[in-house]
């Protein structure tokens, strides 16, 4: 039979950002698929030259709108290590609250564009409804919906109020319950499990062979996750990584699903045993030499490498994100597949693209 | 054969509970206490030290000490509240609410007093600037 080549995006319905697919077909079955990237490129690594360390955390936030504070903890634990910085223990937890409160909206809002792009728009809606609850706790403690800028280097920049803590905790039990009440929906509902099972296989060997990170490879069966690392408070807290054996799309499902829940259990822990004290610890001078920090992200581990030489400005500035990483993966997945389950597999590993492209 | 999905009984649910949008513009939120709404300053306060202009990350502030002018660019501003946390006057402050939506690109210029150079004039110095 012969061979079709069949574009796929940039400009997608399913697709939130630009990614060039070029899908090599045959009748309907995919046998090759090639990622083109290079849409939104914006240089934000290179603006480290111009803008001194503490405005670069308002720009690596604008990374990625989604984690954009977890680029900045990401950043700012990077100089801090390289500065020899130790942050006050209660803000060290309130980098986890925040932070897991990101990767609970990422991954609610990742729900629902996956529901979305087979077709369930009520359950799309339903997560989103959820996930407003979520915004509201951003915007009511940090200021803002989802660029919140609340770290600065050696800490926080605000603080939660004994009020703030109980309204944040009994808004996330409620969030905790909606989420339970569409549990069955989400692993056992006939049209997500059509669309999903036994769709995009990953094995594990492959998973670990090709660098996938995060939901992509814990659904694949490795335990891996950067939050093992202990970086902030995560160390006090208990943890475990969420694992799915089959590392197909639903695995990637379930595994974010289950993450979701697993976060609402570390804020509540986090804010359990927030320490009284400062938010900020003071500091002197520029940093020098060279670092490296990493964190998990809500799609996977989150590498930034620094060079300085002593000014304020750094002298260059390296950022991998996850979706860099489960490009391979993900071409990987594709073949043999249809061309009508491409749209879901494409979203079962969570594309950032402007991330990857930063 | 017409069978009940997990999610009929959340759609059930949902027809018979209040409505989770509203209709705006005609309903608007409360807004939160700490929400970082739009820039504005209090010019009398500001004595034109061009910290906030310095330390602005996106760097749409501009400070004419001169002329006693300070201009914002509210298109470039990404409300992160930094210079809001730099003033040594505590001139600058953030509103609850969002600025409204413009259909002209405008600066938002506040013309205050310059700062006359009281201090160096009274410390036997040249006035800067006259």
């Amino acid at each position: 039979m012969s061979k079709t080549i069949i574009p796929f995006g940039p400009q997608h319905p399913v697709l939130p950002e630009p990614i060039h697919l070029s899908l090599t077909l045959e009748d309907e079955i995919v046998v090759e698929a090639l990622p083109a990237l290079g849409y939104v490129h914006r240089g934000l690594e290179k603006l480290c030259e111009i803008r001194d360390i503490n405005q670069m955390i308002q720009v690596v936030e604008r990374v990625c709108g989604i984690c954009s504070k977890i680029h900045a903890q990401c950043f700012c634990l990077g100089l801090e290590k390289m500065m020899n910085v130790e942050p006050p223990p209660r803000a060290e937890y309130l980098r986890v609250v925040w932070s897991e409160l990101h990767r609970i909206h990422s991954h609610l809002l990742w729900l629902g564009l996956f529901a979305d792009s087979f077709g369930f728009e009520a359950l799309f809606y339903q997560l989103w409804k959820i996930r407003e609850r979520v915004m509201d706790i951003n915007e009511a403690t940090a200021g803002n919906r989802v660029i919140i800028s609340v770290n600065v280097l050696g800490g926080v920049r605000r603080d939660l109020s004994a009020e703030q803590v109980r309204w944040i905790t009994s808004q996330l039990n409620m969030v905790e319950q909606e989420l339970k009440d569409l549990q069955s929906t989400i692993l056992d509902d006939y049209t997500i499990r059509s669309r999903t099972v036994g769709k995009g296989i990953l094995t594990r060997e492959k998973a670990y062979e090709l660098g996938a990170v995060g939901p992509t490879l814990r659904g694949s069966g490795v335990a891996q996750d950067c939050r093992q690392l202990g970086y902030s408070a995560l160390k006090h807290l208990e943890f475990q990584p969420v694992v799915e054996q089959d590392g197909d799309s639903f695995a990637r499902n379930k595994v974010r699903f289950l993450e979701t829940l697993q976060s609402i259990s570390l804020v509540r822990q986090a804010l359990k045993g927030l320490p009284k004290g400062e938010i900020k610890t003071k500091f002197k001078g520029s940093p020098e030499g060279e670092a490296v920090s990493r964190v998990e992200q809500p799609r996977g581990e989150l590498f930034y490498y620094f060079k300085a030489n002593g000014t304020k400005n750094l002298e260059r500035l390296r950022i991998r994100t996850p979706t860099f990483a489960n490009i391979p993966p993900l071409a990987a997945m594709l073949p043999g597949i249809e061309l009508a389950d491409v749209p879901v597999i494409v979203l079962s590993i969570d594309p950032c693209i402007s991330c990857t492209e930063r | 054969m017409f069978k009940i999905t997990p999610m009929t009984a959340t759609v059930i649910k949902n027809l018979f509970t209040r409505k989770s949008t509203r209709p705006y513009p005609h309903v608007v939120r409360e807004p939160f206490e700490l929400a970082r709404g739009e820039l504005y300053i209090d010019i009398n306060d500001c004595i034109f030290c061009s910290i906030c202009e310095r330390k602005c990350p996106s760097q749409c502030i501009s400070v004419d000490k001169k002329k006693g002018l300070w201009t914002c660019d509210p298109f470039a501003c990404v409300y992160c509240g930094i210079c809001m946390g730099v003033c040594p006057t505590r001139c600058l402050h953030h509103k609850k609410t969002w600025r409204p939506v413009a259909t002209e690109r405008e600066m938002i210029s506040m013309q205050g007093t310059p700062p006359k150079a009281k201090k160096k004039s009274s410390a036997g110095k040249e006035p800067e600037g006259m």
